[in-house]
């Protein structure tokens, strides 16, 4: 059988199954187990009505459970435990190892630079763009330019930024944009920029800043859109020049907005692994927690170091994800 | 706000020039991978892709036809008559040369001596005339003309040229093991299903979540939002041994499965928060009449909720279809029969570093499909964006 028909065959198998679960599990309910009918009609009908979130939220529950809630467990659980002593309980022997690891430390490292870095700077030009464009007549076709390297994934960015970033030797023609400006500008070898350390990080950052702030900037564009029309114009009387204006009225009343976009896009830096695994693979003092994670849990197979380095991301997105649950509470009273 | 005054028009400028330098400098990175994509090996490796805007300007050695095999007799002497670029095999035809050669010469040492439409004297009478297009008529004795074909240095301007050969290559060999037909299948394949089921399940959740009433719905919720940031890297080992231990292993329903429970958080957000937002009166109104709440949720919900339906959907075909990390973990196996694209780009860029026409055009046909959705369903992608994360 052809992949192709293979493919389709099981698309068919898999969403038929999801739309038949719905399908026949209502009708179990409402023809076989609680017919609205006969002498318990009425009793029938509540009993039914009790059930019947139950059933529409029956795969999502089971699969939430399975896939996020007790993965979090179990991976905690993995921490402690020692995968090569049968699954013996070790306590933070783990934890202890991987403090021991130089490379752990530089992952931590670069982690924190990539958090300070590229929301700031994600969430500075997503502004700038949003602010820039938003009065202009070509301004949706320029947003929509900016916006679309949200489309492209970190593997293809990848590619795209280390064409960017190639070097050739000194005596043959640079197709590296970057080297090519370089030498332009009187530089006098070309440089092979992902292997300076350090450095290097930045430019692995670029990419997820090109990424990140087209989303940035069609949020901020919405909450700049938003903002009452008089306080604006009544600034605009008492004599403010446009920076004035952004800055004192414009930037306090988006200010909610911005903190949403810039831990939106902590999230995804917390969670960067494409583009290190594409680009340096975490050579060159480049490696960043979760790229740590998949070298210990799939090429050196510690899943003990493994699971306690997913626990660390975990933490660290621990803080955001209550202050999310705190708004959504409050939202909902 | 135009109308107000205090608006300079110097500022105006500047702020269409700014803007058009971001926009620039936006998409400046893949107009330079879209073009690489489209150049041959030889233009990628002498020069970068900027150059292919504009005529290239180049220096090459060609060489007649050997006398031996093509001289013919004419008025006492012998000639050797042809093209250049038709003996190079560049082209098969002197009318399709796509260069224009405006300087040549017959030594390396000087090889601008003459232009196109010259006759130099390589002395004793033997002569030899360059055209612009490479035609050429080489004139001399018959021991002058014998041996190897004449070497002679062009400089030669050809205008900007593409080539469709790497997409054919890529796409369309079948001999051709790195190629990305079959990862562009496994990826569709991944993507479909791992697309629709997560919103036919999150869809009836989700109205569940909005508009049934049950002890426990706003902790329900609260746990979705939680759920939202949760890292999926926590996920893979316990996952995988889950899969494993149940008989799944590593495939396709696997991948599915993974992609269904981490899209599942976001789906259920954002079309609970639609739902909720739907008029009261039409539902109730419904339930008076005496439809059933499969009836409403199919026959009114799902309508109405199309829009929040179709910017999840793009989301998560974005997300799956460009995802690495669960395809390696959940699909990928040592047989390599079901890689996906963006596996396959990475494997490229580890073998294949430096042949930027290969990867060039691989990450190209990966991004392409991802890059038509995104430019004809913008509209819901960005409504999606707002509702998921303005509050």
């Amino acid at each position: 059988m052809s992949p192709a028909l293979q493919g389709l065959v099981t698309i068919i198998i898999g969403v038929g199954g999801c739309v038949a679960y719905f399908y026949f599990s209502n009708q179990l309910l409402d023809k076989v187990l609680f017919p609205p009918r006969g002498p318990d009609a009425g009793r029938n009908i509540n009993r039914a009505n009790a059930i019947r979130p139950w059933l529409f939220m029956g795969p999502a529950i089971l699969a939430l459970g399975l896939y996020l809630a007790y993965p979090v467990f179990e991976t905690l659980r993995l921490s402690l435990t020692d995968r090569s002593a049968g699954g013996a309980f070790v306590g933070m022997d783990n934890y202890t190892q991987m403090a021991q690891d130089g490379k752990f430390w530089e992952a931590v490292r670069n982690n924190f630079l990539w958090l300070l870095i590229v929301p700031a700077m994600s969430t500075a030009f997503g502004l700038l763009a949003a602010q820039l464009t938003d009065r202009i007549s070509w301004g949706n076709i320029a947003k929509s330019l900016i916006f679309m390297p949200m489309a492209i994934s970190f593997v293809g960015a990848a590619v795209i930024f280390k064409l960017i970033y190639d070097a050739r030797p000194e005596d043959v023609a640079q197709i590296g944009i970057l080297n090519a400006v370089y030498l332009q500008l009187g530089g006098d070898a070309p440089i092979t920029w992902l292997t300076i350390p350090f450095w290097n990080n930045i430019f692995l950052m670029i990419v997820l800043i090109w990424i990140q702030t087209g989303f940035a900037m069609v949020i901020l564009s919405a909450a700049l859109r938003g903002i009452p029309e008089e306080t604006v114009e009544a600034a605009i009387v008492d004599g403010a020049n446009p920076f004035q204006i952004f800055f004192k009225i414009k930037m306090p009343q988006i200010s909610g907005t911005i903190v949403v976009v810039w831990t939106t896009i902590t999230i995804v830096v917390l969670k960067v692994f494409d583009i290190v695994f594409a680009m340096t693979n975490g050579q060159w003092e480049t490696q960043v927690l979760a790229n740590y994670m998949y070298d210990k849990m799939f090429r050196a197979n510690d899943w003990g170091v493994g699971s306690a380095a997913a626990m660390i991301i975990m933490l660290m997105v621990t803080p955001i994800l209550v202050w999310n649950v705190y708004n959504a509470r409050k939202e909902m009273r | 706000m135009d109308s107000i005054a205090g608006k300079k028009s110097g500022l105006t400028w500047a702020v269409h020039i700014s803007v058009a330098a971001l926009v620039l400098l936006w998409i400046f990175p893949t107009v330079g991978l879209l073009i690489s994509s489209f150049r041959t090996t030889d233009q990628i490796v002498t020069s970068g892709w900027w150059a292919a805007l504009f005529p290239a300007v180049q220096n090459e050695t060609l060489r007649t036809a050997d006398p031996d095999d093509f001289r013919v007799a004419r008025d006492g002497m012998f000639v050797v008559e042809g093209n250049l670029y038709v003996v190079d095999g560049s082209v098969d035809d002197a009318a399709d040369v796509p260069a224009e050669i405006s300087a040549w010469g017959t030594s390396s040492r000087a090889i601008d001596d003459y232009v196109a439409g010259d006759t130099a004297d390589l002395g004793d009478g033997e002569m030899i005339t360059v055209q612009s297009n490479g035609d050429y008529l080489w004139v001399g004795d018959e021991e002058q003309l014998s041996g190897r074909g004449q070497r002679v240095f062009v400089t030669a301007e050809s205008p900007p040229e593409f080539t469709l050969d790497n997409y054919r290559g890529v796409l369309f060999d079948p001999a051709n093991r790195e190629g990305m037909s079959r990862a562009f299948m496994n990826t569709l394949t991944v993507t479909i299903p791992a697309t629709i089921i997560p919103i036919l399940i999150a869809a009836f959740a989700a109205y569940a979540l909005a508009w049934m009433d049950f002890p426990g719905r706003a902790l329900l919720v609260a746990a979705v939002v939680a759920l939202l940031v949760v890292p999926l890297q926590l996920a893979l080992i316990p996952l995988l041994s889950l899969h494993n231990d149940i008989g799944i292993g590593k495939g396709y329903l696997g991948v599915w499965l993974a992609h269904t429970g981490f899209g599942l958080p976001l789906a259920i957000y954002l079309l609970r928060n639609y739902m909720v937002g739907l008029p009261r009166d039409i539902i109730e109104s419904a339930k008076v009449d005496g439809a059933t709440d499969f009836q409403i949720f199919t026959k009114i919900i799902l309508p109405l909720s199309f829009p929040a339906l179709a910017s999840f959907a793009i989301f998560q075909f974005l997300w799956t279809w460009n995802d690495l990390l669960v395809a390696m973990v959940f699909l990928i196996d040592s047989s390599g029969e079901t890689t996906v694209m963006t596996r396959q780009i990475v494997e490229l860029l580890g073998t294949r570093g430096g042949d930027w026409e290969i990867l060039a055009t691989s990450a190209f046909v990966s991004i392409a499909v991802p890059l038509v959705v995104f430019f004809t369903m913008q509209r819901y992608l960005v409504r999606g964006l707002l509702a998921g994360s303005v509050k």
